[in-house]
C-alpha cells in the first residue's frame, strides 16, 4: 500500500456507506481493491419486485360524470337501497345516496327506475387470454406442462388481449378477473389480476396495486398430466405433496442463503469500519506522538515510539464482497408466497385434499388465500371459516371427475351460513358470461335447503369476496364512495335469468352498452363474418 | 338377419310401452303390440296450475288427469276421478317433462373416469353405426336422480366418438326401479362432423366417407342375397354397420349431424337429400345463417343457447340469438345441453334463449315438444295432451326462472322421488359432524 492513498481515505468511506450514493461517487477508472464498493445492494431481489405489472396505473378516465337515479342499488356492503342514486366521477364512485343527487355539469343522467346497480363482477378464476375462448392450438398458453413446478411462469407474459371472450365477459357485467395458469402443474406460476378494458397488452390492463397470485394445484390434474400421461413424477397425491413440499423447502433455503449473505456482508462492513477506525486512530496517535517528539526529542518514550513508526501502517483492506446467492425467479415467487406478498390460490376439490394442503401450508409456512373449485368445501366449512380461507367455487358443477363427485348445489350457501368466505368463480369462458345466474342458482339452492340468505350475500359472492381474495377489496367490490367506478347497470333484477347488463363501467368509462353494439373489441373478430356489423374503419360509420 | 335385428331394436320399446296403455297411436315408426296391462294404478290429478302445454298454448287454472301412466284429460274444469291422488298446486305452473335430446345421462357416471363410460365404442374405426347407446344404459346411475330433480324426465342418450358414432336411445328417467326405461332404440343415428377429430380430416373427408358408407348400405340392403353368397363387391364397413345404416335410408331413423359451420350445414343437407336421410342438425352454431334453407326443408336444429362465442373457426358466427333467429324463420328449434352432468341445467338454457329473444312458450316447446318431434317421438311425448306418456313437472313458478324449483316430477304417471345422492350428501352435512 502506498502511503499516498492512505492520505485520502474519504472516497473509500463514501463508497462504504450506501449503494444509493454509488452513482455520485463513481469509482475512478483506475479502480483498486480498496475503491470497490465494500457492500453491494443486499436487499433480496423479490423485495424489488412488487408484481408482474408493477407501476401500472389506470388510464385517465375519459367521458362525462354519470348519474344513475331511482335505481335499486345493491351495495354489496350488506345493504340495498331501494330507490337510490349513484354518481360516478373521475373514475371513482363520487356519491351514493338514498335520495336524489344533483347532476354535475355535463353529466350523463340515467333513469334507473326498475333497474339495478351492482359493483362490477370479479372472477377469481379465469383462463381468458391464456386459454382463449377461441380454442386454437396456437393460442393455448395456459399450462406450462413441461415440468410440474413452474412458479416462474406468469400469465401476464402469455395473456392474449385479443381474446374474443373478454368482450363477452364484460357484457355479462364482469370488470375484473384473475388470470391463472392451468392446473396441470403442482405450482403453475404467477396469476395476474386485470381490469377488462380493451388494450394491446395485459400490462395496460393490470389492476393497479393488485398483488400477484400464485396458482397451485392438488389432486387429480397434476398426477394425470405427469404420472398418468408421461410416467414422470408426480403420479400420486403422495407425489403431489412431496414435490410441493420440496419446492417450498428449496425456496426457503434460498431465502436463508439471502439472510446469511446479508448478515455476512453486514458483518464484513462492520469489521472493515472497525479496522478503519482503529487505523485512523493509530495514524492520529502517531502524528500526535511525532509532534510531541519533535517538540521534545529527548522525551524518554520517543525512542520507543520511533520503533513503532518504522512498522508499516497500511489502511485495512475492505476485502472482497461475498457473492450474492444467484437469482432464481421460481424460488423468489415461492418466498414471496411464504411472505404473503403473493397470494396463494389452490385448485383443490376434495375436503381431504384441502386439509392436506393446509397441513403442508402450516409445515412450510404459507397462507392459503382461496381454494379454487372447492366442491367439498361444505364438508370443512368450519375449518375454512376459522382460518379465513375463501372458497372459490361453482354453483352446480359436479361429476366431471372423481374429485368432483361430491359436489352439491348448496355448497356456497352452507359456507355462507358457517361464516366462511364463499366466492362464485367460473374457470370457464362461457360461465363468465352470466355469473349473475350462477350466483342466483347458488342462492336458490341454499334457500331451498333452508339457509337464510339475502340477495346481498349473493352479490358479495360475485364482488366483495373475490375482491378480498385478490387483495383489491379497498379499491373495488362494493358501491362505496371513493372506490373505483367499476359498476354494472342491470335491466332487471340480476338474479333473474332474463337479466342483462345494460351498461358496464370500468373506472367510470363505459366498456359495454347493450344498446350500442359497435365493432368487436377483438382484432381477431374484425373483418370476419361473425354476424355483427363490421365498420370499415375502427369507430367509423357502420 | 336384418329383420331380426330390427325386431331387436324395438324390444326395449316393447317393455317400455307396457306402462303407456293404448295411448301410443299414430306412431311414426313400427311399435310393438300391447302387452298385458299392469295392475291398475291410482289415477293422479294435478289441479289448479297454469299449464304450459308445450304446444305454445297456456291454460290458466288447468287440471291434468293421469291414468295408467298416460295423460287422460287436460284442460280447465276437467273432472277429477274418484279416488285419484290429488296434487293441488294452485299458483304453480306445469310443463311437460323436459327432454334433453343430446346427453350421456345413464351412459357416463364420471366424466374423466373412462371405466365409467358406455357411450363410445372405442377403437380406430370411425364407422360405428351398429353401436347402440341402449346397450350401455344404466338406469341406476346417480346422474339420473340428480337430473330429474330439475325436471328433466326424458333424455336422448347419444353415442360419441368416430365419424358415425352409433345409435342413440330415448330413456325416461324413471330410475333404478325401471330397467325398462328405454322407450326407443334406435332413436337416431349420430354423425359427428366438424373439426373435432384429426382422424376424420374435416367435414369434406367426413362427408366423403359418409357417402361411401351409405352407398354401401344401400347396395347391401338391395342385394343382401348376393352378399350372403359372397357375390357382392367389397364394402367399406362391417355387416352390422351396414345393417344399422339401412334403417336411416328412407328416413325411418333420423340422422343427427353434429355440425356447426354454415357451409358444412349446407353440405350436410345436400348429402342427406342425396341419400334420402331425415336430417337433424345438432350444435348448429351458425345455423342462423342458413335458417331459410333449414326452414324450407323443415330440418330441426338442436342448439345450446348458453351464450356463445367463437370457440372454434367453425363457430365464428356463433351468436346468442341463434335460437330466436331460427324460430323466427320457422325452423323447429330444440334446446339441448349436449352435456351429461349439466343436463339438469336445461331450463336455464331455455331461459337464456328467451333472454336473447326467443318467445317464452317457444322456449318451453324447445325443451319439450320439439325434441320429441325431431326424434320421431312426438306421438307419445312432449306435450300435455290426452294419450301422451304422463311425464310432467310441477314448478313453483316460471319454469325457466332460476329461483323456480320443481315441486313434483311425474314420470310415466308416477310421482318420482326428488331426493338423490346430492340431497343425501346435503342431509349428512347439513349439520357439521
Amino acid at each position: 500500500m502506498s502511503p499516498s492513498r492512505a492520505r485520502r481515505p474519504l472516497p473509500w468511506l463514501l463508497l462504504l456507506l450506501a449503494p444509493a450514493c454509488a452513482a455520485q461517487t463513481a469509482p475512478p477508472s483506475k479502480t483498486t481493491q480498496a475503491e470497490k464498493p465494500a457492500i453491494a445492494d443486499v436487499s433480496p431481489p423479490w423485495e424489488k419486485r412488487q408484481s408482474a405489472a408493477a407501476g401500472s396505473e389506470a388510464p385517465v378516465p375519459q367521458g362525462p360524470p354519470v348519474l344513475i337515479r331511482n335505481a335499486t342499488l345493491m351495495l354489496a356492503t350488506g345493504k340495498t337501497i331501494a330507490r337510490g342514486s349513484i354518481l360516478l366521477d373521475r373514475g371513482k364512485i363520487a356519491a351514493v345516496s338514498e335520495g336524489d343527487l344533483k347532476a354535475p355539469e355535463g353529466a350523463r343522467v340515467i333513469d334507473g327506475a326498475g333497474k339495478f346497480v351492482t359493483p362490477g363482477i370479479i372472477d377469481t378464476h379465469s383462463h381468458l387470454g391464456v386459454y382463449p375462448m377461441l380454442g386454437a392450438v396456437g393460442h393455448s398458453d395456459g399450462n406450462e406442462a413441461t415440468s410440474p413446478v413452474t412458479p416462474d411462469a406468469q400469465t401476464v407474459d402469455a395473456f392474449w388481449p385479443q381474446d374474443p371472450g373478454i368482450e363477452r365477459a364484460v357484457a355479462g357485467g364482469v370488470t375484473t378477473i384473475q388470470v391463472l395458469p392451468g392446473s396441470a402443474n403442482l405450482v403453475g406460476g404467477r396469476a395476474v389480476t386485470l381490469k377488462l378494458r380493451p388494450a394491446l397488452s395485459p400490462r395496460q390492463m393490470h389492476f393497479p396495486g393488485a398483488p400477484d397470485g400464485l396458482k397451485m394445484a392438488c389432486g387429480e390434474n397434476p398426477k394425470r398430466t405427469y404420472g398418468g400421461g408421461r410416467h414422470t413424477a408426480p403420479g400420486t397425491r403422495m407425489g403431489n405433496l412431496a414435490m410441493q413440499r420440496r419446492a417450498f423447502l428449496d425456496a426457503r433455503k434460498l431465502e436463508e442463503d439471502w439472510v446469511r449473505y446479508r448478515s455476512t456482508e453486514q458483518q464484513r462492513t462492520t469489521d472493515v469500519r472497525k479496522k478503519r477506525a482503529a487505523y485512523e486512530a493509530e495514524v492520529a496517535a502517531r502524528e500526535e506522538q511525532k509532534k510531541k517528539c519533535a517538540d521534545d526529542p529527548y522525551l524518554a518514550s520517543c525512542a520507543e515510539w520511533k520503533k513503532s513508526w518504522d512498522r508499516p501502517l497500511d489502511p485495512p483492506s475492505p476485502g472482497e464482497p461475498t457473492a450474492p446467492p444467484s437469482r432464481d425467479p421460481a424460488k423468489e415467487t415461492l418466498i414471496q408466497a411464504m411472505q404473503g406478498k403473493v397470494l396463494v390460490h389452490i385448485h383443490c376439490y376434495r375436503a381431504d385434499d384441502m386439509l392436506a394442503m393446509l397441513a403442508l401450508a402450516d409445515e412450510v409456512g404459507f397462507q392459503v388465500k382461496s381454494f379454487h373449485h372447492a366442491l367439498e368445501a361444505y364438508k370443512i366449512r368450519d375449518v375454512l371459516a376459522k382460518r379465513s380461507i375463501s372458497a372459490s367455487t361453482w354453483a352446480d358443477w359436479w361429476g366431471f371427475k372423481m374429485e368432483a363427485y361430491d359436489g352439491i348445489p348448496e355448497n356456497i350457501a352452507l359456507l355462507q351460513e358457517a361464516g366462511a368466505i364463499p366466492i362464485l368463480h367460473t374457470d370457464s369462458e362461457e360461465g363468465i358470461q352470466r355469473m349473475n345466474q350462477e350466483a342466483s342458482k347458488a342462492l336458490a339452492s341454499g334457500r331451498r335447503a333452508g339457509v337464510a340468505l339475502t340477495d346481498e350475500d349473493a352479490i358479495r359472492w360475485l364482488t366483495y369476496n373475490p375482491a378480498w381474495a385478490l387483495g383489491i377489496e379497498k379499491r373495488v367490490g362494493t358501491l362505496e364512495v371513493g372506490k373505483d367506478a367499476d359498476v354494472v347497470l342491470w335491466d332487471k333484477h340480476p338474479f333473474s335469468v332474463y337479466a342483462s347488463a345494460e351498461v358496464v363501467w370500468i373506472d367510470g368509462v363505459t366498456v359495454h352498452e347493450k344498446a350500442k353494439k359497435g365493432s368487436p373489441w377483438s382484432d381477431f373478430e374484425l373483418g370476419q363474418d361473425i354476424g355483427r356489423p363490421v365498420p370499415l374503419l375502427p369507430g367509423g360509420a357502420q | 338377419m336384418s329383420r331380426s335385428k330390427w325386431t331387436g331394436f324395438f324390444l326395449a320399446g316393447f317393455f317400455a310401452a307396457g306402462l303407456f296403455g293404448t295411448g301410443a297411436a299414430a306412431q311414426p315408426r313400427p311399435q310393438p303390440a300391447q302387452p298385458a296391462q299392469p295392475a291398475a294404478v291410482k289415477p293422479i290429478a294435478v289441479v289448479g296450475a297454469k299449464l304450459h302445454t308445450g304446444t305454445g298454448e297456456v291454460i290458466e287454472d288447468g287440471t291434468i288427469v293421469i291414468e295408467n301412466g298416460l295423460i287422460a284429460r287436460v284442460g280447465k274444469g276437467v273432472a277429477v276421478p274418484a279416488g285419484a291422488e290429488k296434487i293441488d298446486v294452485k299458483g304453480a305452473e306445469v310443463t311437460p317433462g323436459l327432454v334433453d335430446s343430446l346427453t350421456a345421462v345413464g351412459l357416463v357416471e364420471v366424466g374423466l373416469e373412462p371405466a365409467t363410460h358406455d357411450d363410445d365404442q372405442g377403437g380406430k374405426d370411425p364407422i360405428r353405426a351398429a353401436f347402440r347407446a341402449a346397450d350401455g344404459y344404466n338406469p341406476a346411475s346417480s346422474v339420473i336422480g340428480i337430473t330429474r330433480a330439475e325436471g328433466v324426465t326424458s333424455v336422448g342418450v347419444i353415442p360419441t366418438g368416430g365419424l358415425i358414432s352409433g345409435q342413440s336411445a330415448w330413456a325416461d328417467l324413471a330410475g333404478a326401479a325401471a330397467p325398462d326405461a328405454l322407450a326407443q332404440s334406435p332413436l337416431a343415428m349420430h354423425v359427428h362432423l366438424g373439426a373435432l377429430n384429426d382422424d376424420r380430416g374435416g367435414p369434406a373427408s367426413a362427408l366423403l366417407r359418409l357417402r361411401e358408407v351409405l352407398d354401401d348400405a344401400r347396395t347391401f340392403q338391395k342385394n343382401r342375397a348376393a352378399w350372403e353368397r359372397n357375390q357382392s363387391r367389397p364394402f367399406s364397413a362391417s355387416r352390422l354397420d351396414l345393417e344399422a345404416l339401412a334403417g336411416t335410408l328412407g328416413g325411418k331413423v333420423p340422422v343427427v349431424f353434429h355440425v356447426d359451420r354454415a357451409a358444412d350445414i349446407l353440405s350436410t343437407l345436400a348429402v342427406a337429400k342425396e341419400m334420402g336421410l331425415r336430417p337433424v342438425i345438432a350444435g348448429g352454431a351458425e345455423a342462423w345463417k342458413v335458417a331459410a334453407r333449414l326452414s324450407a326443408e323443415k330440418v330441426p336444429v338442436m342448439v345450446n343457447p348458453i351464450e356463445p362465442g367463437p370457440k372454434s373457426f367453425d363457430e365464428l358466427g356463433s351468436r346468442a340469438d341463434n335460437a330466436a333467429l331460427l324460430h323466427a324463420a320457422g325452423v323447429p328449434v330444440v334446446i339441448t345441453t349436449g352435456d351429461t352432468h349439466n343436463a339438469r341445467k336445461l331450463r336455464q338454457l331455455a331461459g337464456n334463449a328467451v333472454r336473447a329473444g326467443l318467445p317464452h312458450e317457444a322456449a318451453i316447446t324447445a325443451i319439450t315438444r320439439a325434441p320429441a318431434e325431431a326424434l320421431g317421438m312426438g306421438a307419445r311425448y312432449g306435450t300435455l295432451a290426452p294419450g301422451k306418456v304422463a311425464n310432467l313437472v310441477v314448478w313453483s313458478g316460471d319454469p325457466l326462472e332460476i329461483s323456480t324449483r320443481a315441486v313434483a316430477v311425474v314420470i310415466r304417471g308416477k310421482r318420482v322421488e326428488l331426493s338423490n345422492r346430492q340431497t343425501a350428501l346435503l342431509a349428512r352435512y347439513r349439520k357439521l359432524r
